[in-house]
């Protein structure tokens, strides 16, 4: 902590001395007092709700009588691993955020690319790509539910008009994960575009000029200079999507009108959260719920250390 | 800008391509507006309509009204305003402390606060929901403001901006001459943390509007709905009307559309420094 020492180094020893005790400042409670109002409540709904699912994924809760609960070891645990539902909405949850996020932050850094250049009219251009970010999980998925109709959508209408016969997005397995991973892609593409035009914007000159007097071209100018300086804003963004994949509700939810919780008539687009909250609001079973939330806990934990491990172990995390 | 530095001027190739970006990102929400000027029963047909109807006065009422959509609204507003406010505040005062302040246990409480930044909130929210129901706040709003004021990310964004906005030497200059805690925040602190508050503030603002699954669990169509439960409502067949549907998605939408549109330069700046910095 350099400005840490640089701050003692400022202070006269002498002054401290003389100052006069119980100024609010120098007194011991100020800086409690400042961290307390954020503590109360991040111990209040961060940190007990975290230690109590853990706490709770040992009972049998009913959402009815949740006082009557009773304690059933691992049952929770050992429930999922042979529960086909759960292996469904894992795959799933898996799968719908890697057609998510890969296509996602690929489109991502080519926008950031274009809107580098100069433009004219660069803020419209920056505004419009927030427009999805500012619309919701759910006006966005109600619209897209209408585009992916299987007999009145535009999507099968436009597929039409350039002769390729419709698609049942909400009932195939394939089809209707895309369509559900589509509206994802639409929300964050312009969002993530603007964090690698900022990152891209901390990119000092003098590299492109050395780049450029060493011949490289375009293409090679971004793979040698620009991506190299992406890569903390990459982890980020990465980062941001994996934990939104891995809750990934509102979209599987509202796809289809019918559906409600089950995600397709086959479970098709069921995720993690969906399960989740099936079996805790549908099903009333709060202790497998809070035993899915473990397990959701842990695939993070695991596709983290499993980036980690990929990069050698030395690169930086998101934060 | 010489070209050199990778910044080129936009060819035509450039313009086509962002102005299909542009349009893409675009499309989907005036095609809700078009939408919801029609009826359920030209929606059901193919091709789509792609051109306004008559029917937009009435939807929208009927979304205002059966759709609970006009509650919504301004519960949302309420809600959002409170939560945007609230981070801010609380954000601030933890993030000058753990800035510019010495005290036992900074490390370790920073270090908290920083490993909770990969945690899904959706993890908590069985007990959340336990706690919330025994005091009796289900269909009451302080059940979705309470939690979303924790922002691990506003902490650790206002303490970054902070070190680096407020020298040091000017808080000593303040402590020499005698001024206390509530002094220094508002003469020194506030003003130092005013960009980082406004961009910390609008980011909330837009989360809080846009959150979903707590607030669907929380809250009921009938109680006391934010706009998301409302849609949630209507899109599992609470008004069976696709065209009011679409209304009620266009008037969720719209307030946090106009807010783009005026403050579109500010909001720009907010993602890129709030990324930058976080």
């Amino acid at each position: 902590m350099t400005e840490e020492t640089a701050r003692r180094a400022l202070v006269p020893v002498a002054a401290e001395r003389v100052r006069p005790r119980g100024r609010p400042l120098r007194s011991r409670a100020a800086p409690y007092a400042l961290v307390a109002p954020f503590f109360l409540l991040f111990a209040a709904f961060g940190l007990f709700p975290l230690a109590a699912t853990a706490w709770l994924s040992f009972f049998r809760v009913d959402l009815t009588a949740p006082e009557a609960r009773q304690w059933a070891g691992a049952h929770n645990y050992a429930r999922l691993l042979g529960d086909e539902f759960f292996w469904n909405a894992l795959s799933n949850t898996v799968l719908i955020g890697l057609l998510a996020t890969v296509p996602q932050l690929l489109l991502a850094l080519g926008v950031a690319h274009l809107l580098a250049a100069r433009l004219r009219g660069r803020l419209f251009f920056r505004v419009a790509a927030l427009a999805p970010y500012a619309t919701s999980v759910a006006a966005a998925t109600l619209v897209f539910a209408l585009f992916y109709g299987r007999d009145q959508g535009m999507v099968n209408w436009a597929l039409g008009v350039v002769g390729l016969s419709p698609v049942d997005w909400q009932n195939g397995p394939w089809a209707s994960k895309f369509a559900v991973a589509s509206i994802v892609l639409w929300r964050w593409t312009g969002y993530n575009a603007l964090i690698y035009l900022a990152a891209m914007g901390t990119v000092p000159p003098e590299l492109y000029e050395a780049a450029a007097l060493d011949g490289a071209g375009r293409w090679r100018r971004f793979w040698h200079v620009t991506l190299p300086g992406l890569r903390p804003a990459l982890a980020f963004t990465g980062a941001v999507s994996a934990i939104g994949a891995v809750q990934l509700f509102g979209e599987p939810l509202l796809f289809s009108s019918g559906a409600g919780a089950s995600g397709g008539a086959d479970h098709q687009y069921q995720t993690l959260g969906l399960y989740l909250y099936e079996q805790g609001w549908v099903n009333l079973h709060l202790g497998r719920a809070a035993a899915l939330a473990w397990a959701m806990l842990l695939l993070l934990v695991a596709g983290f250390g499993l980036v980690r491990l990929v990069r050698g172990g030395r690169g930086r995390g998101a934060r | 800008m010489s070209a050199a530095d990778g910044r080129e001027r936009a060819g035509w190739g450039t313009y086509l391509l962002l102005g299909a970006f542009t349009v893409v990102s675009v499309f989907p929400l005036l095609w809700t507006a078009v939408a919801a000027s029609r009826t359920s029963g030209r929606l059901a047909q193919s091709p789509p309509p792609f051109r306004f109807g008559r029917n937009l006065g009435r939807n929208l009422s009927v979304a205002w009204t059966e759709g609970g959509m006009g509650e919504a609204l301004a519960n949302t507003a309420l809600v959002a305003g409170s939560v945007a406010l609230g981070t801010v505040v609380l954000s601030t005062l933890a993030g000058f402390a753990f800035a510019r302040l010495r005290f036992r246990f900074r490390g370790a409480l920073l270090l908290l606060v920083g490993a909770t930044l990969l945690v899904p909130p959706q993890l908590g929210v069985v007990p959340l929901y336990l706690v919330i129901a025994r005091l009796g706040w289900t269909d009451q709003l302080q059940a979705v403001v309470l939690p979303s004021l924790v922002s691990a990310f506003g902490v650790l964004y206002l303490r970054q901006h902070l070190v680096e906005a407020l020298p040091p030497e000017l808080l000593e200059a303040a402590r020499m001459d005698g001024a206390g805690t509530a002094r220094v925040l508002w003469h020194l602190v506030l003003p130092a943390a005013r960009p980082a508050m406004a961009v910390l503030g609008t980011l909330s603002f837009v989360a809080a509007w846009n959150d979903f699954f707590w607030p669907v669990l929380a809250l009921t169509q009938t109680g006391n709905p934010t706009v998301q439960v409302a849609l949630t409502g209507l899109g599992r067949g609470y008004v069976p009307d696709t065209s009011v549907v679409m209304a009620g998605a266009l008037l969720g939408t719209l307030p946090l559309l106009v807010v783009l549109a005026v403050f579109g330069r500010q909001i720009v700046g907010g993602v890129m420094r709030g990324a930058v910095k976080g």
